[in-house]
């Protein structure tokens, strides 16, 4: 983590016009960042344009899905879901098949499935790994890079080969079947990624701060609680969306720890099943991708607003 | 269950955790008070034991049943590594791992500051973040249905005239009006390993805008003040003060999409099957373990993941080293 | 990425709702299911109980099945149940999911598999026999199989001799699909030899208006698969029934001269120019076609003939009139002569994993004609048919769908050779990998040779 914070000495010794040092004003009012000031310098139409096509090209795709959610069977099959613009065709009926799909099965129980499977499996590897990132980030003990590395490099273990052994432990505890086998195998996948995360974050902040506070007596619990909490919150509300969007859309783990059971199966299990035997029912899939990706993006654009700059970006150091 | 019960056992569950969490830190800073030092392992001893039962463990395993044959009764020492390297069809498998790897993070990372920085602080910023998030939203069912949509191929020679073929695919669409001809886009190697990779591009774009975006917003107002006031060009912006802030960042978020690049294999299995020399390790590893009945030699495949890592953790090693040296 | 897995491979072997499933069975599922009443089919009648007495009193026992027939086809299975619950008291629970194959052999492992699955293919089910955890059925399943279905299907549910499992479902591979009405416009007669079916076929194209035969492999990680099934039909026909099973027993090589005759065969149509690919492309669009989409193009009169199995006929948009003088309808793929008869099939199996005595009793329930009957009704009322059974006690009065009465008729003429998809009972390593892999690529332009020499030396 070289330059972890825009150190000045950095700066100053590339540039000679950035004398950072002398230049730290204390205003309190709310200064751009550090790319919307980089953006206003980049004031030259190109540079709107280019972010205008890239969002225009990264939708396209999923607007064609969209469309074709609302075309008939029969049209999705036939022509380009483009042809709407010049020949309009649209209809509700595979909305409304997705949302009564199954004949003996609502999507309702899947749903809330859904929600009882994803909130613990969020929130619990997020604290687990904000307290595991906080001792590799800011404590001393032995072994600890060593530790930290092998965390990490858990990430690249393929969950498919954690399936067998981890059944046969649930099988054994009796909790196979439950939501319990779900929440400790998804915390327990989350935990690398969240470590590795928030631990870089943590990095982040300035040694002095933390410093500062331990010579005035605090702990590491106090410091952990008082400091590094609120001023994670963009990394907390990053990886909590990431989080939350693995196990959205996860159907392995559910299945193979709980079952396909409408006790416990998650919506993606309704909605993967929902071609049924067929699978090429594009008009129902299409409909259903979108009922079960509206519950995250309200999550994403109601976390936007932890992205504003940390209370860090506010803090001068000493 | 009822719905209540669900939602009960979910309470119950989060107040188990916080008593967990609670009593750990309760103790932890007794102990703290009392003078120990060790703090930190009260701190990750929930992480590790979670981790040394769900994945190191199994991990370990994998490794002992590669060396033994398809139905893990046999020892059959190397020879499901040796499979693996011999095959020209293997080699080809390999290529493409290492192509995705090294392609997608630096390409997906790219787009996704640059995009990041583009909308920082512009009007509308939380919906133009939304439009390239989005991509990550999707369920791989949704995903595989809208590239099928961009890719998809229909041979115009194929009509007649009463029933002229219209491409449903986009692309090709487009290259239609464009006075081009239509291209089976999944069909040919090695180019279609990158219409792959670009599907990969398209969902991890987003994770490294919101992550690389997080970190934007965390550089010191100060110093970016500072360096307005002196007058720096938006690309000196970027090069001493943004670029030197956010780079723990970009390295995390190049090391994840690399790692995720590793063990990706829905998107390969979903569009062409491993087919038309498209297939990568990982999906080899899922082929053999769950359909070919092949344990072993599926084992071999995912060792050889855990091997393919090791230039990765390298690279962050000396991240590492690099930032306890400051 | 989130990792999520996809079977689609599922999708071949089972019996499928016929066209129009999915609205119809929305309603038909919410009146039929409560109470027992007067509901749909002889499925919730209480009228009679007497052939469950042998099953004893099973109140508030338990069966779990698992199975990876999803909605709208899970509901006749579910209604099927439903007499053998009201008679004995017990309680039948059905969980399905697409990726049934892949987690049955985890769960079996870990000691959490369900008292019966229904098993797919016989290949899946000597690998859950390999677990040591399937348990064998009672006497009365073994008999019931030896008078409704004979020794052929006996086998299949036989593993190291022990018979373990008793077929379900079936299916009938060896048919063509084809536009009766354009036969009819065209003066086309349904061929009943191969060579008729050769010279039909250089017909069409003489024609000139497009070309006769379609055809799309795609699908997912078991892309391939129809070709493997083409192969297996052309085996049946120029090796005959004992070469085809020495082939599938690897008492043959692979790559022997009957094997390269039969595939060439198929070349002669799926790798043909001329042939191929009506209403899609050329050759090579076989292979990036999905096997849902490769026989639409009959509809559009861009294609006259594809070879798929019986379940194909729910792949036709709503609305389809499937039958002998509709939009489209099948003929039996016939054989070298017209009275030579082989058949390919598939079918389904009911594996026990626990011997409690309701669970037995659910099992032997299962094996019976009463059973096939009640089942074929419920099909009949749920999803308009799609579901048949090789037990010889099967009524086809019972199914109401032109597709079904055709293939039952198939399965229950004495005159036919029945044979089991050979993929599907080769190990593993092959059926479901290298046989797709390579025919993928023989679709794409590798040799016959290379393509089955690469097949034989992955054979375990």
């Amino acid at each position: 983590m070289t330059g972890t914070t825009p150190l000045p000495r950095a700066a100053a010794g590339t540039t000679a016009d950035v004398d950072v040092e002398g230049a730290v004003p204390t205003s309190t009012r709310p200064a751009p960042s550090a790319a919307a000031s980089a953006k206003k310098r980049l004031t030259r139409p190109w540079a709107s344009l280019f972010a205008v096509i890239l969002a225009v090209v990264w939708t396209t795709p999923t607007l064609g899905l969209l469309v074709t959610s609302f075309r008939p069977e029969a049209d999705i099959k036939d022509t380009g879901w483009w042809t709407v613009l010049t020949n309009p065709d649209f209809t509700l009926d595979n909305y409304q098949t997705v949302l009564q799909t199954g004949t003996s099965t609502s999507l309702t129980p899947f749903f809330i499935n859904s929600i009882v499977i994803t909130i613990p499996a969020v929130v619990a590897p997020i604290l687990l790994a904000c307290l595991a990132a906080y001792a590799f980030a800011w404590t001393d003990f032995r072994g600890k890079n060593v530790l930290f590395v092998a965390v990490f490099a858990l990430q690249v273990v393929p969950i498919q080969v954690t399936l067998l052994p981890l059944l046969t432990l649930y099988v054994d505890l009796g909790i196979s079947g439950t939501f319990w086998a779900i929440w400790i195998s998804h915390t327990a996948f989350g935990l690398p990624l969240a470590v590795f995360l928030l631990h870089n974050f943590m990095r982040e902040i300035p040694g002095e701060l933390i410093e500062a506070a331990r010579v005035d007596g605090a702990g590491h619990v106090t410091i952990f609680f008082r400091m590094m909490l609120p001023m994670l919150k963009p990394a907390l509300a990053a990886f909590g969306i990431y989080q939350f969007l693995w196990v959205w859309n996860d159907l392995l783990v559910a299945l193979t720890f709980a079952g396909p059971g409408a006790a416990t199966a998650p919506m993606t299990k309704a909605l993967f099943d929902l071609a049924g035997t067929r699978g090429t029912a594009w008009y129902l899939l299409s409909a259903g991708a979108f009922v079960s990706m509206v519950v995250p993006v309200i999550v994403f654009l109601a976390l936007q607003r932890y992205f504003v700059r940390g209370l860090l970006a506010g803090s001068v150091k000493g | 269950m009822e719905i209540t019960d669900k939602l009960l056992s979910m309470v119950y569950a989060l107040v188990a955790f916080a008593i967990v969490v609670g009593g750990i830190l309760f103790l932890a800073s007794l102990y703290e008070r009392r003078g120990g030092r060790k703090v930190a392992w009260w701190f990750i001893a929930p992480t590790l034991l979670l981790l040394a039962v769900a994945l190191v463990y199994p991990a370990l395993r994998t490794v002992y049943v590669s060396f033994f044959d398809s139905s893990g009764a046999a020892f059959v020492g190397l020879d499901n590594y040796s499979t693996v390297f011999t095959s020209p069809d293997q080699l080809v498998v390999l290529r493409n791992t290492v192509l995705w790897t090294l392609v997608t993070p630096f390409v997906a990372t790219g787009i996704g500051l640059i995009y990041a920085i583009l909308v920082d602080g512009a009007k509308g910023e939380s919906v133009a973040k939304g439009l390239v998030f989005l991509p990550m939203a999707i369920s791989l069912v949704g995903a595989s249905i809208i590239w099928k949509f961009v890719y998809d191929f229909r041979d115009p020679a194929a009509g007649t005239a009463k029933n002229p073929v219209e491409q449903i695919g986009l692309l090709n669409q487009i290259f239609t009006w464009l006075g081009g001809s239509p291209h089976n886009f999944l069909l040919n190697s090695p180019g279609n390993t990158f219409w792959l990779i670009l599907v990969m591009i398209w969902i991890q774009a987003g994770f490294a805008m919101t992550i690389l975006s997080a970190s934007i917003k965390a550089i010191s107002a100060d110093i970016v003040e500072a360096a307005r006031l002196d007058g720096v060009s938006a690309l000196e912006m970027f090069r001493y003060v943004t670029f030197p802030a956010i780079r723990p960042a970009v390295v995390v978020v190049l090391t994840t999409i690399a790692i995720a690049c590793l063990k990706v294999f829905d998107i390969v299995r979903t569009m062409t099957g491993g087919q038309f020399k498209t297939s990568v390790v990982a999906n080899e590893f899922y082929t053999q373990t769950f359909s070919a009945a092949n344990q072993g030699l599926g084992a071999a495949l995912a060792v050889i993941l855990f091997i393919l890592v090791v230039p990765i953790i390298v690279y962050n090693v000396r991240q590492l080293r690099a930032s306890e040296a400051r | 990425m989130t990792i999520r897995t996809r079977s689609a491979r599922r999708t071949r072997l089972t019996a499928v709702a016929a066209a129009g499933a999915g609205l119809a069975l929305a309603l038909t599922g919410c009146s039929s299911d409560d109470g027992g009443g007067d509901g749909g089919g002889g499925a919730s009648s209480t009228a009679d109980c007497s052939a469950f007495d042998s099953y004893g009193d099973l109140s508030g026992k338990t069966v779990t099945v698992y199975a990876g027939i999803v909605a709208p086809e899970d509901q006749p299975y579910m209604d099927s149940y439903k007499p053998f619950e009201d008679c004995t008291g017990a309680t039948v629970n059905y969980t399905a999911d697409k990726n049934f194959e892949q987690q049955i052999v985890v769960q079996a492992k870990a000691g959490n598999a369900p008292d019966i699955a229904i098993v797919p293919q016989p290949g899946l089910l000597q690998q859950l026999v390999a677990t040591g955890k399937a348990v064998e059925p009672p006497k009365a399943v073994a008999d019931n199989v030896d008078k409704w279905w004979g020794e052929d299907w006996k086998k299949y549910g036989t593993v190291d001799g022990t018979f373990y499992a008793a077929p379900s479902g079936a299916s009938v591979k060896s048919l063509v699909w084809y536009s009766p009405k354009e036969f009819k416009d065209k003066g086309y007669e349904v061929p009943t030899t191969l060579d008729d079916l050769k010279s039909l076929s250089d017909k069409i194209v003489a024609d000139g208006d497009h070309k006769p035969w379609c055809a799309g492999i795609g699908s997912g990680e078991a892309t391939g698969w129809p070709v493997t099934d083409w192969m297996e039909d052309m085996m049946l026909r120029i090796g005959g029934p004992d070469v085809y099973d020495q082939w599938v027993a690897h008492d043959i090589a692979f790559n022997s001269e009957v094997p390269t005759q039969a595939l060439d065969a198929v070349g002669d149509y799926l790798k043909n120019p001329d042939y191929v690919n009506g209403g899609i492309g050329d050759v090579s669009s076989i292979a990036t076609t999905t096997f849902q989409d490769g026989g639409l193009p009959i509809l559009d009169g861009t294609c006259s003939l594809h070879r798929q199995a019986s379940f194909y006929a729910s792949n036709f948009p709503e609305g389809t009139d499937v039958s002998e003088n509709g939009d489209v309808f099948a003929f039996y793929l016939p054989g070298k002569t017209a009275d030579d008869h082989p058949v390919l099939g598939g079918g389904e199996f009911n594996l026990a994993f626990a011997d409690r005595p309701e669970v037995q009793a659910f099992q032997t329930y299962l094996s019976t004609d009463l059973w096939a009957n009640t089942k074929a009704k419920a099909s009949s009322d749920a999803t308009g048919g799609g579901w048949i059974s090789a037990n010889t006690g099967l009524d086809t009065a019972n199914l109401v769908n032109p597709i079904d009465q055709l293939a039952a008729g198939i399965l229950q003429d004495p005159n036919t050779v029945f044979r089991f998809d050979g993929s599907d009972q080769m190990p593993a390593a092959v059926g479901s990998n290298s046989f797709w892999k390579q025919s993928t690529s023989w679709i794409t332009g590798q040799s016959t040779k290379d393509t089955l020499d690469k097949i034989e030396s992955s054979w375990p």
